[in-house]
């Protein structure tokens, strides 16, 4: 039982820890999600003209929201590993920091992006979407949300430690974010209408392969700048 | 056998000129303290040491290996203590080596078992969440940390702060054993490391 | 060694110096392209058959929609070379790149929506260069927001270098999704610029202006980051000399 641990083992170790201490914090992870279902309230209410209108709409509410509540939960991936001397722990382990933080990252999408991929649904069925095409929505949404999660990581790593980070995260990353919401939206959009999706999933499909070969080196790099 | 070898290492914090020309080496067996005043920048070169900092002058040798650049190697036998623990509170002293140690190397459960136990904390008090133990407690499971990762060399900064008479005695016991395991440690503290006078070499820094 | 001017540059004194050689060139030739394409351009070149006098906008409006684009390249490319080879010269390079790239975006857009307001009939439009243009803003202004919000000099520009990597990685794809975004809402796209079937006399001071607005870039940066490094080596020795010296040398010119 000694000797390195394989990448498979260092992810394991650092999944089944940030598993573990969400489950300890209680519902913390939760308050995203619960952010997401308001904003998404707000938007028939803020619709003064015909509601039945609202459907037009729905694929942009879903998307700015979904955007929008997976920012704040990034906010808060790296501060408290900084805080307490984890990520100097990881700086100086000679791990493949780029690959723990991934897997770190992907706990976090676990526990923020995959229940909003399931809620959408749900909300999309009251913004007035056809029932027929709701099952259709959650693939945009699954791979628009990894990417949001990946870039939304490079954001938090770029602004770790910093006192008013939260608002620069996201001046420094809905910017980034463009191709993910025209994509996602555009491919929503025509699941609603009863199209064909493809052109659209492909792109958004390419950019999160894209972004999970290349977010975590930035991440990474930042995140050692950041602890010095 | 020479390990870690620092020559000429200068360092820029904002304006100050942190690190003016600092040279060191430790040898095997050796233990290096690192004494000055406050601000004198014994942090700064432990966090160069390890590579937490980047100098912006100076070399840095492991094992006669130019590392200035890429630290990796000496990284990987190296176990770093800060001020911050790396620790979650929310997570037992199990938990936490498990995860902190189990990234470098496989640790068993009975590895666990054994370095906690080194450090005086058996039974009940390993699977209690870090905040119910003292201050001193979670130090100790600091230590069992730097203990458990079996490196070559250890960077510690003030690792005695915190602990009682016996956490010191501990501490003694294990930096000890460390050094005559073949290992090596530099050590920022102001208080009397007991180390054989033949094993210690003194660095004071300058503010 | 072919690669000595690489490093001589990348020390503070002697690119002060080197840029406060070249400063005049570049600036007067800027003067003189710029003065002779503006009056080219807005006086005597011949108005457009379809857009009337409306088109001479494009003098101001292409250059600078050329020059955000450089800029933005310029301060990535500078702030990568400043991350690998750990050169303080080239983060004050890239440091100095993003207010005067926001400026020209900012001029970009400005002019655009004021020819938009004639050809198109509304001061904006989603078309996808002006969009684009519109997200490129942004991310100057996240970079220099970023820049202001870290104290430490070094982190600061070690982290804004990692964002503006990250972010012309990103320009490309950006541009591409609004292209294909706005290709959806089959936007009147008679309206765009017909470059090819432009007559000479149209073309070189378009041209021209291109060149003078490089130019004119580049004084900028350099006089930037002249200033930055004073703001920087304000501890360094050499310092004293150089202004001292430089200060002698206006008094003479005076």
């Amino acid at each position: 039982m000694s000797g390195t641990p394989s990448l498979f083992e260092m992810a394991r170790l650092q999944m089944v820890r940030d598993l573990r201490l969400a489950l300890r914090r209680g519902g913390e992870w939760l308050q995203p999600l619960v952010f997401f279902l308001v904003i998404t309230t707000l938007f028939p209410l803020t619709f003064d003209s015909q509601l039945s209108r609202l459907r037009d709409v729905a694929p942009a509410a879903l998307w700015v929201s979904a955007l929008l509540s997976s920012l704040l939960a990034l906010e808060l991936l790296f501060r408290d590993d900084a805080l307490d001397g984890t990520l100097e722990q990881l700086a100086v382990s000679g791990t493949p920091l780029s690959w723990v933080l991934l897997a770190k990252t992907a706990v976090h999408w676990l526990l923020t992006g995959l229940p909003l991929v399931l809620m959408a649904p749900v909300v999309a069925g009251a913004l007035g979407a056809p029932y027929e095409a709701i099952p259709g929505l959650l693939l945009p949404l699954a791979l628009g949300s990894i990417t949001l999660s990946l870039i939304g990581a490079i954001g938090a790593a770029l602004t770790l430690g910093l006192r008013r980070g939260g608002v620069l995260l996201g001046l420094l990353t809905l910017p980034l974010t463009v191709p993910v919401m025209i994509f996602g939206a555009g491919a929503s959009v025509r699941i609603i209408a009863g199209q064909s999706a493809a052109g659209p999933l492909y792109l958004l499909a390419a950019v999160a392969v894209l972004a999970l070969a290349l977010a975590p080196l930035a991440i990474a790099a930042a995140v050692r700048i950041n602890v010095e | 056998m020479m390990l870690l070898e620092a020559r000429n290492l200068h360092l820029w914090r904002g304006e100050t000129h942190v690190l003016r020309g600092v040279s060191l080496a430790v040898q095997t067996g050796q233990c290096l303290q690192l004494t000055g005043p406050n601000g004198a920048g014994k942090s700064s070169l432990l966090r160069v040491l390890c590579g937490l900092l980047l100098p912006a002058e100076g070399q840095l040798f492991w094992r006669d290996l130019d590392c200035t650049r890429e630290l990796g190697p000496l990284q990987r036998e190296c176990a770093y203590l800060g001020h911050l623990s790396g620790h979650k509170a929310e997570l037992s002293a199990r938990e936490n080596l498990a995860y902190l140690c189990g990234l470098r190397r496989r640790c068993s459960s009975n590895d666990l078992d054994a370095a906690l136990e080194a450090v005086g904390l058996a039974g009940a008090a390993q699977h209690r969440p870090l905040r119910q133990l003292s201050a001193g407690q979670q130090r100790r499971v600091a230590l069992a940390r730097v203990q458990l990762q079996r490196s070559t060399i250890w960077l510690l900064d003030e690792p005695i702060a915190n602990l009682d008479i016996q956490g010191q005695e501990l501490f003694h016991r294990l930096l000890a054993s460390h050094l005559k395991d073949g290992g090596c440690a530099v050590v920022a503290t102001h208080q009397p490391l007991s180390v054989s006078e033949s094993a210690l070499v003194r660095l004071e820094l300058q503010a | 060694m072919t690669w000595l001017w690489f490093h001589k540059l990348a020390s503070p004194p002697h690119f002060y110096r080197i840029a406060g050689r070249w400063l005049p060139w570049l600036g007067w030739s800027a003067a003189v392209l710029g003065v002779t394409g503006l009056v080219w351009g807005l006086v005597l070149a011949p108005s457009d058959y379809q857009q009337g006098e409306g088109y001479r906008i494009l003098y101001v409006h292409a250059p600078s929609a050329w020059l955000s684009t450089f800029t933005y390249t310029t301060m990535a490319v500078s702030a990568a070379v400043g991350l690998v080879w750990r050169m303080n010269v080239a983060h004050s390079v890239s440091a100095s790149c993003a207010p005067l790239g926001a400026s020209f975006t900012f001029v970009a857009l400005a002019t655009g929506s004021l020819w938009g307001k004639p050809m198109w009939g509304t001061w904006w439009e989603w078309d996808p260069r002006l969009t684009s243009e519109l997200l490129l803003l942004f991310l100057y202004l996240g970079y220099m927001g970023l820049r202001s919000a870290i104290e430490d000099q070094t982190r600061a520009d070690r982290v804004c270098a990692l964002l503006a990597i990250v972010g012309v990685v990103n320009v490309p794809i950006i541009y591409y999704s609004v292209e294909w975004w706005n290709s959806l809402h089959q936007a009147p796209s008679v309206m765009k610029f017909g470059k090819p079937t432009m007559p000479a006399s149209m073309l070189v001071p378009l041209l021209m202006m291109f060149a003078a607005g490089t130019l004119f870039a580049a004084t900028m940066v350099l006089m930037r980051a002249r200033g930055e490094i004073l703001r920087r080596e304000r501890v360094g020795t050499w310092l004293e000399a150089a202004v001292g010296e430089s200060v002698a040398l206006t008094g003479e010119k005076r």
